[in-house]
């Protein structure tokens, strides 16, 4: 026990303990105490008041008494509408993410393949719209689309249709919006796995006999295939919760998991509710994803 | 047609305002092992990938086997390449590194296993099938490298640098083994190098390259006793070259102020070569003596097989590599002692610049 203290003193003391802990204190501060807090109010009893839930531990009647509760889950898992909320919210995210991967590998590619100076600039440009607030940048998606928008004049002017047609409000205007939103979190860690790439290996493939497709199929999409997991994890697991761009450009055709718990914490008010909604979908998305890493991971040390 | 199985007629290649090859031709037999020999930017690796294919030439043709492959494609060419840094696929084991080009060519699950088996045994990688890339040493990578093209039975094999990535001990032996499975297998070998020793050891025959042309052909003894030019003679091995000038029918070697015999054959030559191994010295006591050339030893670097002298004579100074015959404790001649030096006539090698 005590070289057990004077190792912890020894630890204490240097540095380095500062250095390794710090992310630590970071994610229990800013990620873990939150967590913790979300999840005791999703399991606290919903009442009328600020906050409008009862005290978790009631000194009141003069002893301790624990106010839980697990009718919140109980409740919202009887209700079908929270689960097609959240289908919708992965269905969104499913397509959002395959359009990006699709739209973002070949820019990855082109962008990591050019030459160092074209390069930069291509990369500046990727990341010039973060300049801007992401609100502005849907909110200019209204204005495009709308109906005296520049698309609908353009095809007035031209004859093309004679009234503008209505193009916002839409699941389609929601997945635009998503995947202009989100391109760049697909495009750059793929591009970090392209630009290492070394092209003596599709030189080789191609001396080899393979051609340029048997190529990309063999060789190149299964060196990148990290690049595209980072890439489809940074597009899907924060599209499952966007509550913004459904609220700005969506319409009532379909609702979305973080619309919905947007309005059970502002408009119904009810946090255990919303509470035991974000905890719910916190874990069906992490189980699975904590599953698939294992596997790839396991994939990846023992090979096909 | 020519008898050649590969020629390269004429071909230039320019990147940008820098020209990479200029009007290139070569012809090289078959079953014959052939290396490109330059310092770093001579442009030999690009003739080698323009023969691979990874590049087009400007201008010019190559044909192999008779057949025009200058637009053909990489993946169409029957020649394999095996790369400086062997580019083996980090994501597959050896074997399916090995078999990875057979699968492109229509052949059976059986046919493939069994070339895979052979090549495997005769490259000694048994055992390693099912290790990942970055498991395997060095030497086996290389050896992964040289099966994967080998198995394709390609007719034309290319190595960029094939030992250049190995330690010193490694390579030699490597050497060896890559000319013995060159003979075995009977095809035929370009070999880029920066490495004389390792051409001159390889090659039946070399090219040696400098800014984008080919200065020299012929097999090593030819290049190394005959170089072309004073570049060449440098390049390969250390040279002492001279400047010669004819007087009275006798010529002159400038430098050292000392008259030879008009060699046989010989008119308007302006140079001479001397290689070091060919000049012998002997410690002398005084200047009086009738050899014609004395001198004194301003270096002396001891190698164990030979010891290399570096000989101030006339205010010129030349080399003398002298074979270590005899068990000694100490070297007979040391620095600033006076020598005698000598060579036969026939030695010497003259030429133009």
């Amino acid at each position: 026990m005590s070289q057990f203290i004077f190792l912890m003193n020894n630890f204490l003391r240097k540095q380095n303990f500062w250095f390794v802990f710090t992310p630590y204190f970071w994610l229990i501060l800013f990620f873990f105490i939150p967590l913790a807090l979300i999840f005791k109010i999703s399991i606290s009893v919903s009442e009328w008041g600020m906050p409008p839930y009862r005290d978790f531990i009631d000194f009141s009647d003069g002893g301790i008494k624990i106010n839980s509760t697990l009718s919140n889950y109980a409740f919202i898992f009887s209700d079908s509408f929270y689960l097609r909320s959240f289908l919708n919210s992965l269905s969104l995210a499913f397509t959002s993410t395959l359009i990006c991967l699709f739209i973002g590998y070949p820019i990855a590619f082109y962008v990591a393949k050019s030459k160092e100076n074209i390069r930069n600039l291509l990369l500046i440009l990727l990341i010039i719209p973060f300049w801007t607030s992401f609100l502005l940048r849907v909110y200019a998606w209204k204005v495009i689309l709308q109906g005296s928008g520049i698309i609908n004049v353009i095809l007035m002017k031209l004859g093309f249709i004679n009234e503008p047609i209505s193009m916002l409000y839409n699941q389609y205007t929601v997945i635009l919006g998503v995947v202009y939103t989100y391109l760049p979190f697909m495009i750059l860690p793929l591009y970090g796995y392209l630009v290492k790439f070394d092209l003596n290996l599709i030189n080789a493939s191609n001396d080899l006999g393979a051609k340029p497709l048997k190529t990309f199929i063999r060789v190149i999409l299964p060196l990148s295939l990290p690049g595209i997991i980072a890439g489809s994890m940074l597009v899907f697991i924060p599209v499952v919760g966007e509550f913004v761009i459904p609220e700005l450009l969506g319409g009532s055709d379909k609702l979305y998991f973080g619309k919905i718990i947007w309005d059970e914490f502002f408009v119904n008010r009810d946090w255990p509710i919303a509470s035991a909604l974000a905890m719910s979908g916190i874990l069906i998305l992490v189980i699975p994803i904590i599953i698939f890493q294992l596997m790839f991971a396991k994939y990846n040390f023992k090979n096909e | 047609m020519s008898n050649s199985f590969l020629e390269i007629k004429g071909v230039s290649k320019k990147f940008g305002n820098i020209v990479a090859l200029d009007n290139i031709n070569l012809d090289i037999s078959k079953s014959e092992l052939f290396s490109l020999l330059g310092s770093s930017g001579c442009g030999k690796s690009t003739l080698l990938r323009i023969i691979a294919g990874f590049e087009k030439p400007d201008s010019g043709k190559i044909f192999l086997d008779g057949e025009d492959i200058t637009l053909l494609p990489p993946y169409l060419r029957p020649l394999n390449m095996m790369f400086q840094n062997y580019a083996l696929f980090p994501h597959l084991n050896v074997k399916k590194n090995i078999e990875f080009g057979l699968k492109e060519e229509r052949h059976n699950n059986d046919e493939i296993n069994l070339r895979v088996k052979d090549i495997i045994s005769l490259l000694e990688l048994d055992g390693l099938e099912k290790r990942k890339i970055f498991e395997i040493s060095g030497g086996q990578q290389q050896r992964v490298a040289l099966a994967r093209c080998l198995v394709k039975k390609p007719k034309l094999l290319l190595l960029d640098e094939p030992l250049a990535a190995l330690d010193k001990k490694l390579r030699v032996q490597t050497q060896f083994e890559l000319v013995n499975l060159q003979y075995k297998l009977g095809i035929t070998f370009i070999i880029v190098t920066h490495d004389q020793e390792e051409a001159m050891s390889l090659s039946d025959r070399m090219a040696i390259m400098k800014s984008g042309k080919v200065l020299q052909t012929g097999n090593p003894v030819e290049v190394y006793e005959k170089p072309i030019n004073e570049y060449v003679a440098n390049f390969i091995g250390t040279a002492n070259i001279f400047n010669i000038k004819e007087i009275s029918k006798n010529f002159l070697i400038e430098e050292l102020n000392i008259k030879i015999d008009l060699p046989k054959n010989a008119q308007m030559f302006q140079k001479c070569l001397i290689r070091p191994e060919k000049i012998s010295i002997k410690k002398i006591n005084s200047n009086n003596t009738t050899e014609k050339c004395t001198g004194v030893v301003k270096e002396v670097a001891y190698l164990g097989s030979y010891t290399k002298y570096l000989v101030e004579s006339n205010n010129f100074q030349f080399y003398s590599f002298m074979q270590n015959r005899e068990i000694s404790e100490r070297l007979k001649i040391k620095w600033d002692d006076l020598v005698e030096c000598s060579w036969n006539n026939e030695s010497i090698y003259f030429f133009n610049e």
